[in-house]
């Protein structure tokens, strides 16, 4: 006890590490930079510097606690050589029973957000309602306000807790659709030679 | 009294007259469905079963099957038909739009399938998320059951059970009576009274009834009845009183003709 931890120290940014660890723990979502600047009444540029101290604090291989950047903010989590430990006692129910159907439809909702139930059925060509009821319940996805046009469609948009649980730092972080796109010219020609082999 | 739904008087924006020549104007496209205010029918359906003191339940299920269908005869309007779309393009077209489909879902399917594999590498990772939730107990197996007991359970189960009582959603008129002596009493201590006035509290029904008690009355010859203007406050005397003045200094008097 005679040499005390790198962040107990007389440093001002050490104290300010450890009021945004304290904030970290106590939080159950990400915090972004500007809210734990505004709770601690600093700035944002040395909050930044006190959460690269506890990054390289709370890193895999050197604590049991992780610092992740995710969903647009910090937030604290178990590391991975924990993982078989916590999962005999906890479970991530959010994912838990996850469809395809509900899959293609949260990619969508994630890629072309906000959409409507509508639309989502148009490009899979089969019904969302229960897709997008499962994803509401789960709460990978909110209601984001309604279409302009008669009837206004509910629209959908994903929320904080996917961007958590899919470990995306924002949706930004998702791969460009032409990376993984299709080639809309080869299905055409693949069609019409269908179509002309039923003529025939 | 099922017919007493085609009957209903309607009286909408868009249109106005019996809920059955509405019917028929919309299924042959008369009318639009998306001009029509549902809930305006479904107000007049409940006025109209607010008027009787009985409460039928077949008008009822004939209503609410009509009402159903109508509404969702409306939601379809309200949404274009894709199928008669593509139906409507040159082959061409069609195809062009079908890929452009196919195309989007394909990418759709991949980004699904990307998100999947994001998913596992994920799975180790665990957080907070408010409370955290418990791990699902062990499945609990049952012990070997006879099948006898199985039966006596079910013969429990199996009794009919007693008949639900509507007494309490049916509409319940105070009798026109009670409202003839309480006006009759009113007029022993005073010789006059303002009908608005008595009926502060009272509930519409309530309202009602009591008009109907001064009709009563008015026929017996017992009060005489005025009103300056139509919604004007309707004031009450004895028979043998004389009439009120109005602002403008005419008499005047309600009549059953006038009503």
């Amino acid at each position: 006890m005679d040499r005390p931890l790198r962040l107990i120290s007389a440093n001002p940014l050490d104290s300010l590490a450890r009021t945004v660890e304290a904030l970290l723990v106590v939080a159950s979502q990400p915090l972004t930079v500007e809210e734990l600047a505004e709770a601690t009444a600093d700035d944002v540029e040395r909050i930044e510097t006190a959460l690269g101290l506890l990054r390289e604090r709370y890193s895999e291989g050197r604590s049991g606690i992780v610092l992740q950047k995710v969903a647009g903010g910090y937030a604290f989590g178990a590391s991975r050589e924990a993982a078989e430990a916590c999962a005999r006692l906890f479970e991530r129910p959010v994912e838990r029973g996850l469809s395809q159907a509900a899959l293609e439809t949260v990619a969508i909702v994630a890629y072309l957000g906000p959409v409507s139930r509508p639309e989502i059925a148009q490009i899979r060509g089969v019904a969302a309602d229960s897709a997008v009821a499962s994803l509401v319940e789960r709460g990978l996805i909110a209601e984001a306000g309604r279409e302009n046009s008669p009837g206004g469609a509910v629209r959908y948009r994903v929320t904080a807790l996917f961007e958590r649980v899919f470990g995306l730092e924002s949706l930004a972080a998702l791969p460009r659709l032409d990376d993984i796109g299709a080639d809309q010219a080869a299905i055409r020609e693949r069609l019409l030679e269908v179509a002309e082999a039923r003529a025939s | 009294m099922a017919s007493a739904v085609r009957d209903l008087e309607l009286d909408l924006d868009a249109f106005e007259g019996p809920f059955d020549l509405l019917l028929t104007l919309l299924l042959k496209d008369a009318i639009q469905p998306s001009e029509i205010d549902m809930a305006g029918i479904i107000v007049a359906f409940v006025e109209r079963l607010a008027e009787r003191d009985e409460l039928d339940l077949d008008a009822c299920g004939e209503f609410l099957v009509l009402i159903a269908s109508l509404l969702e005869l409306k939601a379809r309007h309200l949404f274009p038909d894709e199928e008669a779309e593509l139906a409507d393009m040159e082959p061409e077209e069609a195809a062009e739009e079908l890929a452009r489909r196919l195309s989007e879902y394909r990418r759709m399917k991949l980004a699904a399938v990307w998100l999947r594999e994001r998913l596992e590498e994920q799975s180790e990772l665990y957080f907070r998320l408010g409370p955290a939730p418990l791990a699902p107990s062990p499945e609990r197996r049952l012990a070997a059951q006879e099948p006898l007991r199985l039966v006596e359970a079910m013969r429990g189960l199996a009794v009919e059970p007693p008949r639900v009582s509507l007494s309490h959603i049916a509409l319940r008129f105070p009798p026109v009576s009670q409202f003839v002596e309480r006006f009759r009493a009113l007029l022993v201590r005073r010789r006059r009274f303002d009908f608005d006035t008595e009926m502060k509290g009272l509930s519409r029904v309530e309202q009602a009834v009591a008009f109907l008690a001064l009709l009563e009355l008015r026929k017996e010859g017992e009060i005489s009845i005025s009103q300056a203007a139509p919604f004007a406050p309707i004031r009450i005397a004895r028979a043998d009183e004389p009439l009120f003045n109005t602002d403008d200094g005419r008499m005047l008097q309600w009549t059953a003709r006038s009503a």
